[in-house]
Parts: structure tokens; sequence; C-alpha cells
């Protein structure tokens, strides 16, 4: 568990984060939003002190991290930073092994280690372990540069606009497969973004903030219907609100006995994929792959809480 | 094709140091009233590696005192002597060998001693400005990567910091390779054993072969040595993919 303690950060005369408090449990995902300059890194950098807070306190499992020294502190964080940052003089492997080597785990540990974080992000161990940095597309280097945040199984994870350089098709698949990794391991995690979408995809809590300030702190669900302050509205978009609540629930969660025609849809899917296939098909209700049916009015009426709200 | 000349004149070189005599015909040209081709007081090879010892030493002091100060301040505890630094190494490379030479003997004598003090002032700068510019120009995110990963400041320095900043630490040992194979030439008029000694033999009696085989070693030894450390650097670069393919 983390707690942020009234933590702020102040340059000259200028305070880019202000008075920030808020707590993730062991095992969530908190994802931070807002616009550039909201003070989104300096509030992650805090928490392993890359930058050191004005005034609060950040506490890693009650453990006040300003009495750790700051690399016995930042050894135990992973950080996958914004752009990457791989040493460009190591192999994809010597980069993963980076903390393990620090924290002088033997050779045979971190060679099953490498070869496991390469496994689990779908790079074959024998084809990428000895590449450099540089041999790499855009997307490898940033799985990499995740596995290297990854690599000594901290219990905390942190994370920069991890995906900021790829395409969308690429990153939709990427934050599944990190939401994946993140529930078999246990990590807490803490995920700068400024994208909305990405924040909802991923977050079990969305921090939103501007200026400096926490805005709002809760689920995706509570942060889409009961927007706390205008500017989170205007962050979500109007006209995007019903979607973005359609797409946190899973078909499945949903479907009711009955019958319907046509093409199955997988239970795992959202209610945003369901409505897009109604549209879409003409249907009224979707087959529901296992049993059931998920119907256009269940749809409709789900969307319609956003508005209520 | 740049790479057979350079076969060719590393050959040429190698020929010519082992068996003086042999190439006699073709420096004959250049002498006058039946003078002797080829300068023989001193075996040309043995002149030639006391010439590539005194750059080689003056070179290595060079090398571990101007990285040593480049790392000295670009740490926080060692930022305040950057201006001493750079005046320091400036004033190396501005006053002039010659001057050196003649300040130096009478504290240290003639022979070897003097000469490679010259060389060493001489050789600071280009390699001082280099380690800085090496070590100070990282790319942000990934001295940010190593801070966040927990590397220490020493970690950081030795894992790196020095080798990101290799091939430019390399570009400056080369520069002062080169100019220290010139500049050691005047080491002659103080005694050191150097390939000035043929020139100047050259010049006192008139014999233009002399002037011209000295400067033909001299100038083929800087542009082998020269070549070599590109190739180096080059390599360096590659393995950190700065100079891709
Ligand atoms: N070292 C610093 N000195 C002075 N001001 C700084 C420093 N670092 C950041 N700032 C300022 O603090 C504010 C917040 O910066 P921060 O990097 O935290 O924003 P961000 O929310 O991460 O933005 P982005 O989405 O563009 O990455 C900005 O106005 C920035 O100019
Ligand atoms: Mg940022």
């Amino acid at each position: 568990m983390i707690e942020i303690q009234n933590l702020t950060k102040i340059y000259g005369d200028t305070t880019v984060v202000d008075q920030v408090s808020m707590t993730v449990e062991t095992g969530q995902i908190a994802a931070l939003v807002g616009t550039s300059g909201s003070g989104k890194t300096t509030l992650l950098r805090m928490i392993n002190r890359l930058v050191e807070p004005s005034s609060g306190k950040v506490l890693i499992d009650g453990e006040d991290t300003s009495r750790i020294p700051a690399h016995a502190l930042r050894r135990r964080i992973g950080y996958a930073i914004q752009g990457h940052g791989l040493f460009p003089h190591r192999s994809v492997a010597q980069n993963i092994a980076t903390v393990p080597a620090l924290l002088k785990w033997s050779e045979a540990d971190i060679r099953a280690r490498v070869d496991e974080l390469l496994e689990l992000f779908q790079m074959s161990p024998a084809q990428f372990r000895d590449r450099m940095p540089y041999e790499l597309s855009g997307g490898q280097q940033q799985r990499v540069g995740v596995a290297r945040a990854l690599a000594a199984r901290p219990e905390l994870l942190l994370m920069d606009e991890p995906f900021g350089a790829l395409d969308p098709v690429i990153r939709a698949k990427a934050q599944q497969d990190l939401r994946d990794i993140q529930r078999r391991l246990g990590t807490t995690l803490v995920i700068v973004t400024h994208d909305m979408e990405e924040a909802v995809a991923l977050g079990d809590r969305i921090a939103v903030m501007d200026k400096g300030e926490l805005l709002q702190y809760g689920p995706p669900s509570e942060v889409l219907t009961q927007p706390a302050a205008p500017f989170v509205r205007e962050l979500i978009g109007e006209g995007e609100r019903p979607f973005r609540l359609l797409s946190l629930t899973r078909v499945g969660d949903i479907a009711k006995t009955g019958e319907a025609g046509g093409e199955t849809i997988p239970a795992g899917a959202s209610l945003r994929d369901a409505l897009a296939e109604c549209l879409w098909s003409g249907r009224s209700a979707l087959p529901v792959e296992g049993g059931g049916v998920v119907t256009l009015d269940q749809l409709e009426s789900r969307a319609a809480q956003a508005s209520v709200a | 094709m740049a790479r057979l000349l350079l076969a060719a004149a590393a050959l040429f070189l190698v020929l010519f140091l082992a068996s003086p005599e042999s190439f006699a015909g073709l420096f004959r040209p250049f002498v006058t009233n039946n003078a002797p081709a080829i300068y023989t007081q001193t075996g040309l090879l043995s002149l030639t590696l006391s010439h590539l010892g005194l750059v080689g030493v003056a070179v290595l002091a060079s090398t571990v005192v101007a990285v040593g100060l480049g790392i000295l301040v670009t740490r926080p505890a060692g930022r305040e002597f950057l201006p001493l630094a750079r005046t320091v190494t400036s004033i190396g490379q501005t006053f002039p060998p010659v001057a050196v030479l003649a300040l130096a003997v009478p504290i240290l004598g003639f022979g070897a001693w003097p000469t490679l003090v010259a060389l060493f002032l001489y050789g600071l700068l280009p390699i001082f400005e280099n380690t800085l510019t090496g070590l100070t120009n990282l790319p942000p995110e990934v001295s940010e990567a190593a801070r966040g990963m927990g590397l220490t400041r020493r970690q950081r320095l030795v894992q790196v910091e020095l080798p990101l900043a290799m091939p430019l630490i390399l570009a400056g040992i080369r520069l002062s390779a080169v100019i220290s194979l010139a500049t050691a030439t005047i080491g002659s008029t103080v005694a050191a054993k150097t390939l000035g000694e043929v020139i100047i033999a050259g010049l006192l009696s008139s014999n233009t072969a002399y002037v011209v085989q000295g400067g033909l070693v001299v100038g083929l030894l800087a542009i082998l040595i020269y070549e070599a450390f590109q190739a180096l650097e080059t390599r360096t670069a590659r393995r950190i993919g700065l100079a891709r393919r």
C-alpha cells in the first residue's frame, strides 16, 4: 500500500504539486490523468524521490520513504519512464538485468528472470536477449523498458506514459498485457497518462490532476458518472461519457437469459463493443458466448446513467 | 581503396624502417654535393621507437589527468573547479611547447623529461574538453533511468556515463596523439631522442633528403595512428548504437 500525504512541490514561487493526498491499495492500479504541465510526472517522481518533496510525505506499507537511502528505495520501486530510457550500450538482457545485478542476484537467477520476462512480453529470448536497444522497434524498446522496471519483482511500479510512442492498436494490446501481468504479479502500479481512455481502461482508481491539484480520486465509474469539477467533465469529453461508461463493464456481467440470433459476442467483450455490434449488424439483442443474451435496451439504459448523474 | 592506401603506407613504413639503406635511391634526388641520402648517425628505427615511446607516455599521462579532471568537475563536489580546469588546460595548449622546453631545461636538464612535460601540457586540452562534452551531454532519459533504477553516483559514472562518453574521449586522445607526434620533433633541440634529430641534422647540413625522410616517417605515423583511433572510435560508437551500420 502506498500513502501519499499532503505532498507538495514548489519551484521558486510556483507550486507544481499542491497538497496532494491519496492512497493506492496493494495490487491496485492508480492512473494519474491531467493536461500537460499539471504535475503528474512531478508527483510520480516524488514517490521514488527523483524529486525531493517540498513538504508532505510518502509511506510505502507504512514506512516513511524519506528515511530510506534514495538508491535503496529506488531499487525497490520499478520505474518505467516517458521514452523508455534504455541504456544504449547494453544488450536487452543486460538492460533488464540492471536492478537484479545491483541487488547481487546470482547469474543463474538473473538469466532465468530475463528469459521469463522476455517470454512474458512475447519476445523470444533466443532472438532478443543479445540484441542492442537500437536493433529494436519502438514498441519493443518500450516493452523492454517495462520488463526492466519489473525485473526485481518490485512491490511498487511507477510508469510515466509508457505507451506514449505506440500506435493505437499496439497500444491497446500493450495495455491489456500490462493489466494481465500486473494482476498476475499483484504489483501495485501508479501510471501517468494524459489519455482518459487509457486511464479508464487501466485504472482501478483514477486521479485527475489540474494545475498541481488533485481534483478527484476514485474508481472510473465514479469519475465518469459524478465528475467532481467542470474540468473533470471537460477532460472526459461530454459526448464520450456514455461510451466510456459502457467500456467499463463486460458483457458477461449483465447477460440475462434469453435467445437471440446471429453471431455470438465473447463474454469478455465490453458493453461498448456490444453496442457497436448491435448498431453495426442492426440487431436488438446479441447471443453471448457461453449462454444468455445482451439486449440493446440494456445497453441504452446503462449508457443513460452517464447523463443522469 | 582508402584501406589499400593505408596498408601500402604501413608496409612502406615498416620496410623503410627495417632497412633504410635499400631506399637510398628514393632520396638521392634531394641530395647535392654527393652527401649521404640516408641518415645513419642514429638508427632510424631506434629513433622512431623512442619518438613513439615519448609520445605514448605523454599522451597516457595527459589522458589520465584530463579524464580525471573531466570527471572531477562534473561531480557536484568538483563543479566549482570547472573554470580553473578550463584555464589550466587552455594555457597548456596555448603556451608554445618551445617555450615550455626553454623553461623546463634549467629545471629538468637536457633529455626526455622537458619534452615529456611539453607534450603532456599540450595534449591536455582536447582530451579534457571531449571528456567534459561526453559526460555532460548524455541523453537525459538515460541519466534519468540510471538514477531511477537506483544506481549510486559512482555506479552511474562507471556503468553508464563513461561508456557512453567513450567515443568522444577516444576522439580527444586521437587529437592529442596526432598533435604530439608532430610536436615531439622539437624535443631533439634539447637532446631527447626523436625523429626531430633527422630533420635538424638535415637543416644544419643543408641536406634536404634528411628533412624529407624525417618528415615522411612522422607524417606516416600520424596518419596510421589517426586511422587506428578512428576505427576504434567507430567500433565503440557502433557498439552503443550511436553510429549505425
Ligand atoms: N525542475 C523544474 N524546475 C522548475 N519547474 C519545473 C521543473 N520540473 C517541472 N517543472 C514545472 O512543473 C510543472 C509540472 O510539470 P510535470 O512534468 O510534472 O507535468 P506533467 O503533468 O507530467 O506534464 P506532461 O503531461 O507534459 O508530461 C510544469 O509547469 C513544469 O514546467
Ligand atoms: Mg509528464
